[in-house]
């Protein structure tokens, strides 16, 4: 049995607005992450797929706050703790997050050694210098980036240097997971191979025990993670295993999602891209069924009332929707012989 | 082919950012053909040059060397009339919605503002208010919700879409998109490159895309131009380029995108 690094249950966060109501952005989300494996978060903007991020950190800063539910790292529970504990002794030792923007945190009038520094000091306060250097010099290596980038400042780097840079500072205290929000998307496909190599890499060398990877990028995730799982409007509305859920969807919303997927892959000009009509609902008042019932095809009156739960389908995989597995497969048989 | 009208050509055309040690020259005597009704792409990684061959193209920002051609004819653009006359027949998309909008007018301001560009300032206002409900339609969005609205209310991915909308409105001979879809939701990606593609075959708009995303490049385009360190280094149709290029960099471009079927060789970079 593998060991599980991170348990959430029924997570739910709330973002409280400046009217004083209640966004759910996460909405009882729960999930579980083995050692050695990875976890693909796909949705598009607004499903509360960065929400959930911060939320696993257990960091919650206004308007963000906790409203129930458990995060167990190795089995101790970080859900509720006191910020400040949570800086202490969770972040960069227990969670590492990389945002986006990673490479915006280095400071520009210092060296990439005083970065480092910094992090590891903030932890291990009795470790001089040449220890600090030697160890970050062993770990860059390691990813595969040269030691020379201690001794520079930020602006002689690139921005994909900059963002490896940033990531490999990072799992310096070796984090049991690594939570990765985007990290690729603002540098080019070059740049974005490159990261997720050193990301591969982390976790090969066991720097990290298990990751967690966010974007909305479906081919990036299919390549990247072992398992995927689709958020929408706060919920989990598909997870499997990467193969599963890009090539064989369950829930209408996935399947909408992986028909839209864009390759450069022979055959692609002939395939006929599949569009969502409509918008996501808005989460200060959700609709009282399903959530995706307003845009779905193959929608039922009961839908729009009945509270749908995660269907398990056996083998780990799962999605929210009422209609069961054989007829749902059949419809989507159904509509792909209309429009072929 | 000789029943193919040139609508936008160049030739020798460069921009040089700077001097003496400073001197960039950011497009380097480039040379294309853009025929009407065709859609373009210029597929180029970020510094290739792409947004400046844009600017130059709308005519934003001067030209260092070389001609650009619009219909045949030399473009005229040094006197402010001439240039408004040239910014009706093309018109832009942008990369970053959050700086196209002027924040104190209304989204209203926005597409009435393309109405009386068109020529229909004195329709009634249900009209005018059938006309923008069915260009926000166009790209998904509910005019009703946006009415009265600012354009800071709106995620990034809306105020997008509603550029694409006061397109929609406007019906220019040339729209120049620079990454339209890059801040859109993939699950309406499909609708938009389908409803710019309809309007290429309704009004023979000829569209530019400029972008880094070679996927989607394929998809849509007829022909695709390459471009790396200010030069076309591989042009053709998109089946041609993409799906068999000559060039090195085009086939390490190809090469690094992340693809479904086909395994990513991660030991290349």
């Amino acid at each position: 049995m593998p060991k599980i690094i991170l348990e959430v249950n029924d997570l739910t966060t709330k973002y409280v607005t400046r009217f004083n109501e209640d966004v759910y952005a996460v909405d009882h989300v729960s999930l579980k992450v083995e050692e050695g494996r990875s976890l693909g978060i796909a949705g598009e903007s607004g499903c509360g797929k960065s929400t959930l991020a911060l939320s696993l950190m257990g960091y919650y800063f206004p308007p963000l706050h906790y409203t129930s539910g458990e995060i167990l790292i190795n089995g101790r529970s970080i859900s509720g703790m006191d910020p400040d504990d949570v800086r202490k002794s969770v972040l960069g030792t227990e969670i590492a997050y990389i945002p986006q923007a990673a490479m915006n945190a280095l400071n520009p009038t210092q060296k990439i050694i005083h970065f480092v520094e910094d992090v590891i000091k903030a932890h291990e306060l009795y470790i001089t210098k040449k220890d600090i250097y030697d160890r970050a010099k062993k770990l860059f290596e390691t990813l595969g980036l040269p030691a020379e980038v201690l001794q520079k400042y930020p602006v002689e780097l690139s921005g994909g240097m900059k963002q490896r840079t940033v990531i490999a500072t990072s799992v310096l205290l070796l984090p049991k997971v690594l939570i990765a929000d985007e990290p690729s998307s603002a540098l080019d496909v070059t740049s974005q191979k490159m990261v997720i190599k050193m990301l591969r890499q982390a976790m090969e060398n066991g720097l990290i025990d298990s990751m967690i990877f966010i974007t909305h990028e479906l081919p990036l995730l299919k390549n990247v993670t072992d398992d995927i799982m689709v958020m929408y409007a706060g919920q989990i509305v598909e997870k499997g295993t990467a193969e599963e859920t890009v090539f064989d969807p369950l829930h209408p919303y996935a399947k909408g999602l992986m028909g839209s997927i864009i390759v450069p892959e022979k055959g692609l000009r002939n395939v006929k891209l599949t569009s969502i009509p409509g918008v996501p609902p808005n989460l200060k008042s959700p609709p009282a069924g399903c959530r995706f019932a307003e845009r779905c095809n193959f929608v039922r009156p009961e839908c729009t009332t009945n509270s749908v739960g995660l269907r398990e389908v056996g083998g780990g995989r799962a999605y929210r929707c009422i209609i069961p597995e054989k007829e749902l497969r059949e419809a989507y048989a159904r509509e792909a012989n209309k429009n072929a | 082919m000789p029943d193919k009208k040139l609508c936008l050509s160049g030739s020798g055309l460069t921009k040089v950012f700077g001097f003496g040690s400073q001197r960039t020259v950011a497009v380097d005597h480039v040379d294309f053909n853009f025929y009407e009704s065709e859609i373009i792409s210029i597929v180029g990684e970020s510094g290739s040059g792409k947004s400046t061959l844009a600017k130059m193209l709308l005519g934003l920002i001067s030209t260092s060397e070389g001609e650009i051609y619009f219909q045949g004819k030399k473009r005229d653009i040094r006197t402010q009339k001439k240039r408004q006359e040239y910014w009706k027949n093309i018109q832009a998309i942008f990369q970053d919605p959050f700086s196209s909008y002027n924040i104190f007018n209304k989204i209203d301001a926005v597409l009435l503002d393309c109405i009386r560009m068109r020529g229909g300032g004195k329709l009634p206002h249900e009209k005018k208010v059938e006309l923008m409900t069915e260009a926000c339609g166009f790209v998904n969005l509910k005019f009703a919700e946006l009415t009265n609205k600012y354009p800071f209310e709106l995620s990034g991915g809306q105020m997008q879409r509603l550029m694409i909308a006061r397109i929609f409105l406007l019906k220019p001979k040339i729209l120049l998109a620079d990454e339209p879809t890059s801040m859109i939701d993939a699950s309406s990606r499909a609708t938009i490159l389908d409803y710019l593609m309809k309007l290429r075959n309704e009004t023979g708009m000829t569209t530019i895309f400029i972008t880094h995303d070679i996927g989607l490049a394929y998809y849509v385009s007829d022909s695709v131009y390459i471009m790396e360190h200010g030069k076309f280094v591989e042009s053709g149709s998109a089946d041609s380029v993409i799906l068999a290029p000559t060039q090195a960099y085009t086939q390490r471009l190809i090469n690094d995108v992340p693809k479904i079927h086909e395994a990513w060789d991660l030991s290349t970079v």
